[in-house]
């Protein structure tokens, strides 16, 4: 009914480039942006932004990086955190080592450092397939980890080898306070997202599908491989470096390496695997379910259950919850949450008609 | 020279208490081509399980048995509520299945026996033994010892016995298998349970040395290399790729250590298990999988 | 805090206002509410429950026992962390409020990770931020950092007053010269935090040390100790953490090191580092700021009214007085002890967290004091101030006899006068990093 496509024509290349083709999206699209650019910063609170939208959105990103890696070029990785932490670190080290140089400037170092780092670990892959790529990335895991901790520079040898955010000012304008922390994160993963969602759409994009379905056939077709899983790796590794400059500088403020390590790329990974594997909008569905599903259950139990059910227990059960949700939704929806929107919008389509 | 022999002998003992774990892996991995991630919380788990029965005044084979017949019945849950709907599932979902098995696993064992640490007597002694002039640990010895029977038996149970012969078959090709009449299920429920068994074994013995509490599960970070060198599908594999991690990360750590920097021992065995992968793709021993197009 | 609601039909307005965290208060009530980022799961849940059941139950100790502080009753709520930064970020920015209208007092992670984490907040939210024996070591400046305050010992502190211990041993600090000893790290930033000060030590007294690092968790360590047996040292010094501590004590008597020349610090002293290695851990020696033991007055009295009244938090009474619970007992009597000071000045009423920094950095416990709290000898004397955040810096030692910590020394004061230019250096090298204008504590009353 209202979401109907009947009487748009596509009549020119360029309308079958859109990214949004029926108006209806663009217009949900757009109201959306305008709405987290504009309204929410003036609405939220202080919780709502340091504690579950800048998280979110970074997580999001996050996801998003891993998700061009295992669910479009079919690479799996267990190292998502080890790029963040050369994110954030590179970024960290390129504020504090050149005077006055620009926050954004910085980012963008911190994702090319992730990207050559990512390359690094991507080269096994070229022979090695599968769950023995695993060990490549969970090398990339633990070498990291070790070397930011090992060698004082890193951090720029503060004695506990943690870094701390400098103050985020671009073009004079200051962006410390918990919105306008939300609204540079929000710039950022928006733009990132864009051209996330066109890299897919692009011959690389093609490619990487093609080589994620069997990479031999890939190469039999023609495909360079070695190109290909490569820039994979570095352009995955290059939003989730930025996605660890985000996390040290506008949602914690303050990062020591070990805030990067194994835990936080499985929680990566059950990003994408909620969310939905080659999907954009998956990442943003994962991420949110990911970061709100424990505050939710959190914020129940201290309601209700505070001296009932022992604290501890509560923690236990969530970690059931969420295991068991994550079962779950490999069995009953193995394309995740993005592919349950995608059938509540075919059912809008036709609604009320049932077929 | 001495102190050589010393590290190296040390670093053979601690790699088979790496393969004790790996093992599991191994027989899941061969039987149902899952990377069953959720080994080290099976290893947790029956430990702890173990733990707080022993805790609790029930006699130490009572215990045993009351575990073993706990990590059966999660063999059969996890074969009923997580396996058979997966069925025909890329191997990758599999995986993931098992991560979230493993935060289900955690989560019931840390609500079932609480988060405490335990300490684990088995009742051997851990007095060093000074053999020509090297210090041996018994308890490593011990442990090597168990390792050793568990592969006996293992292969025993694998080449001599009706379940191992059709569990060779499974392994090698499912459908053919199905064929000739093999329940499937069956056979995963039993492998399941023989991993759980393995799990409990590897976390007594860990549990002896750790303490039985929660970083129990994350032996499994070490034997994952292990894995890597041996290939998934081989036991015998599992054991040589033990040595070959715990001698030379144990090595390293005292002749690499003082030139680049302390604590290479995270690390070095990935790295290690990486170089043999650029020679060797499936490991030592695994097989080389043929693609068709 | 809506346990009140009944009616299931409420479940889901209950939950948006918990989302939104009941920004608008109701009537303010006459409490004085402390937000608890407990851990009671997860790798270092025995050390949470522990000092968490003792914080609570001290406070609902002072309820009981005296209606409050001047008849200002504590409240609290508690919010899991799972010792996982982000949670506790997350439940910092949800409990930093209040309660009902009750003014939060302080913050007490009991997380390294946490604690940076909510570091610069804590200042913007003018929130105390409680670090007790471990935390920023530089945070000890108070000019610099006016909310955070390492209550008692930080980590230079701990390394001075063990190689002091040391010295006492060997018959002097003249006599250090020559002998060898060997620090076992964790390998995290925690770990390597007094490398540069055990040096610089070593080189003031003379005495040769290595450092030798265990990769977390440290479930593994035969390498290291095969080192340590090649080294042959006179002492060892445990800085651990979690499984690595009794993974060292059982891989010490494989290698035929012994106990009784290991000395853990502060993250390695408690029941559930040494009681897991069983016989191996017989002999051990650590430092700890709070003796365990119930035999202190305050401790009886936590019994009598709390404990045996049902209203303790423990679920297991047998850990109460183990050293986790006593830090926590400890941390509960220097809470209430600052709510106390600043209540004197402010006004019998609940306080601001600004007013309670005020209260914080006028503590001051002399032996009078802490016999009239019950606390003499559990709490060493202390006294704050604008520029110290510290207080004490002095720890006693206690061996593991096989089933419990038995006290074997009086206080042993870390050399606090050699560490202080350090720490001011580390402390204005951060508030240039962040432009921040040290306060001049020679205004402060």
């Amino acid at each position: 009914m209202i979401y109907r496509e009947s009487g748009q024509f596509i009549t020119s290349y360029q309308a079958d480039h859109r990214i949004f083709k029926l108006y209806q999206q663009r217009w949900a699209f757009y109201a959306l942006l305008g709405f987290a650019f504009v309204i929410v910063p003036f609405i939220g609170n202080d919780y709502w932004f340091s504690a579950i939208l800048i998280p979110f959105l970074v997580l999001s990103l996050a996801g998003l990086g891993l998700n061009l890696l295992t669910g479009y070029a079919g690479q799996i990785s267990l190292g998502s955190a080890a790029f963040m932490a050369v994110g954030a670190f590179a970024a960290y080290n390129f504020q504090v080592r050149i005077e006055g140089s620009p926050l954004l400037v910085g980012f963008v170092f911190g994702g090319v450092a992730a990207a050559i780092v990512g390359v690094i670990f991507g080269l096994p892959s070229l022979r090695i397939k599968g769950f023995y790529l695993l060990v490549s990335t969970l090398a990339a895991q633990f070498f990291v980890t070790w070397v930011l901790t090992q060698f004082g520079w890193f951090s720029n040898y503060n004695a506990s080898g943690v870094i701390s955010a400098p103050s985020l000012l671009i073009l004079g304008h200051d962006f410390s306070s918990p919105a306008g922390r939300y609204l540079l994160t929000l710039g950022v993963v928006t733009v990132l997202a864009f051209f996330a969602r066109n890299i897919v759409r692009s011959e690389l994009g093609r490619h990487w599908m093609a080589v994620r379905d069997m990479d031999t056939a890939a190469a039999v077709i023609g495909i360079p491989i070695l190109k290909t899983k490569l820039l994979a790796f570095a352009i995955s590794s290059f939003l989730l470096g930025i996605a660890g400059a985000l996390w040290a500088f506008t949602y914690l403020g303050t990062v020591e390496p070990h805030g990067f390590d194994l835990s936080r790329s499985f929680q990566i990974l059950f990003i994408i695997i909620i969310g939905g594997m080659g999907s954009i909008l998956g990442n943003f569905l994962g991420a949110a379910f990911i970061v709100l599903l424990p505050i939710l259950l959190s914020n129940l139990s201290a309601n209700f259950l505070a001296g009932v059910v022992d604290p501890g227990q509560l923690e236990n059960l969530q970690k059931i919850i969420f295991g068991a949700l994550i079962i779950f939704f490999l069995i009953k929806e193995p394309n995740g949450l993005a592919r349950l929107w995608q059938l509540f919008r075919e059912r809008a389509r036709i609604w009320p008609l049932r077929f | 020279m001495e102190f050589f022999l010393e590290v190296l002998t040390g670093g053979l003992l601690a790699g088979l208490m790496y393969s004790l774990v790996a093992i599991g892996f191994v027989l899941i991995y061969k039987a149902s081509g899952v990377f069953n991630f959720a080994q080290g919380s099976m290893v947790l788990f029956s430990a702890l399980t173990f733990v707080s029965l022993l805790e609790r005044g029930v006699p130490f084979w009572v215990s045993f048995a009351v575990t073993l017949l706990t990590m059966i019945a999660l063999a059969w849950a996890i074969e009923r509520v997580v396996l058979r709907p997966l069925v025909n599932r890329p191997p990758i979902t599999l995986f993931m299945a098992t991560l979230g098995l493993s935060y289900i696993i955690e989560g019931v064992a840390q609500a079932m026996w609480g988060a405490q640490v335990h300490g684990l007597e088995l009742g051997i002694s851990d007095a060093p033994l000074e053999i020509g002039g090297m210090l041996l640990s018994q308890f490593d010895l011990f442990s090597a010892a168990t390792a050793g029977i568990l592969v006996l038996f293992l292969s025993l149970l694998f080449n001599k016995t009706r379940i191992g012969i059709s569990l060779r078959a499974v392994a090698d090709d499912q459908l053919a298998a199905l064929a000739v009449g093999i329940k499937l299920q069956r056979i995963w429920m039993i492998v399941w349970a023989v991993a759980g068994f393995v799990g409990l074994v590897a976390g007594l013995l860990w549990g002896a040395r750790l303490g039985v509490q929660f970083s129990l599960s994350l032996v499994v970070l070490k034997a994952l290399p292990v894995l890597i060198i041996g290939g998934f599908t081989s036991i015998g594999g599992a054991i040589v790729g033990g040595l070959i991690i715990g001698a030379s990360e144990k090595l390293a750590e005292v002749y690499l250590g003082p030139i680049i920097g302390g604590g290479i021992e995270n690390w070095f065995p990935y790295v290690l298990a990486l170089l043999f992968l650029l020679v060797r793709p499936a490991g030592i021993f695994g097989e080389r999988a043929i693609e068709r197009v | 805090m809506l346990s009140i609601i009944k009616k299931p039909s409420a479940l889901i307005g209950a939950l948006t206002l918990g989302l939104s965290l009941l920004s608008g208060t109701v009537q303010a009530a006459n409490e004085q509410y402390f937000p608890l980022q407990s851990y009671r799961v997860g790798p270092y849940a025995a050390g949470g429950t522990g000092f968490f059941g003792g914080f609570i139950d001290y406070l609902q100790y002072v309820n009981l026992k005296e209606g409050g502080v001047n008849g200002v009753k504590f409240t609290w709520s508690e919010c899991e962390t799972e010792y996982v930064v982000e949670k506790g970020v997350e439940c910092y920015e949800r409990l930093k409020k209040g309660l009902n209208g009750a003014p939060a007092a302080a913050t007490n992670p009991l997380s390294v990770g946490i604690a940076y984490a909510t570091l610069d907040r804590s200042a913007t939210d003018k929130l105390p931020l409680i670090t007790i024996n471990h935390g920023r070591t530089d945070s000890t400046d108070g000019s610099v950092f006016p909310y955070v305050f390492p209550l008692q010992l930080n980590p230079y502190s701990e390394v001075s007053a063990i190689i002091n211990y040391i010295g006492d041993k060997s018959g002097g600090l003249d006599k250090l010269k020559g002998k060898k000893i060997v620090t076992l790290f964790h390998g995290s930033p925690y770990g390597k935090e007094t490398n540069p000060i055990l040096e610089l030590l070593a080189k003031k007294y003379g005495f040769q040390v290595t450092l030798i690092e265990v990769p977390h968790p440290g479930n593994e360590q035969q390498s290291q100790w095969l080192n340590i047996r090649r080294i042959k040292p006179d002492w060892v010094i445990l800085r651990g953490w979690g499984v690595m501590n009794p993974v060292a004590l059982k891989t010490a008597q494989k290698t035929g090191f012994p106990a009784d020349h290991i000395i853990g610090n502060i993250w390695s002293n408690s029941e559930e580092d040494a009681a897991p290695a069983g016989a191996a851990a017989k002999g051990f020696i650590s430092i700890t700021t709070h003796p365990s033991g119930t035999n202190f007055p305050v401790l009886q009295d936590i019994d009598k009214t709390v404990l045996k009244a049902g209203k303790g938090n423990l679920q297991d009474s047998k850990r109460f007085g183990t050293v986790y619970y006593n830090l926590g007992v400890v941390n509960g009597i220097l809470n209430v002890e600052a709510v106390r000071v600043a209540q004197a000045k402010f006004g019998k009423r609940p306080l601001t967290g600004e007013e309670v920094r005020w209260g914080f950095e006028n503590i001051k416990l002399d032996d009078a004091r802490l016999k009239q709290l019950g606390a003499y000898g559990l709490v060493q004397p202390l006294k704050l101030s604008c520029s110290d955040h510290e207080g004490g810096g002095a720890v006693r030692f206690q061996q593991w006899d096989g089933k419990q910590w038995k006290v074997i020394s009086d206080w042993v004061q870390a050399d606090r006068k050699l560490l202080r230019p350090i720490i001011e250096e580390s402390s204005h090298k951060y508030a240039k990093e962040k432009g921040i204008t040290p306060r001049d504590c020679s205004k402060e009353s």
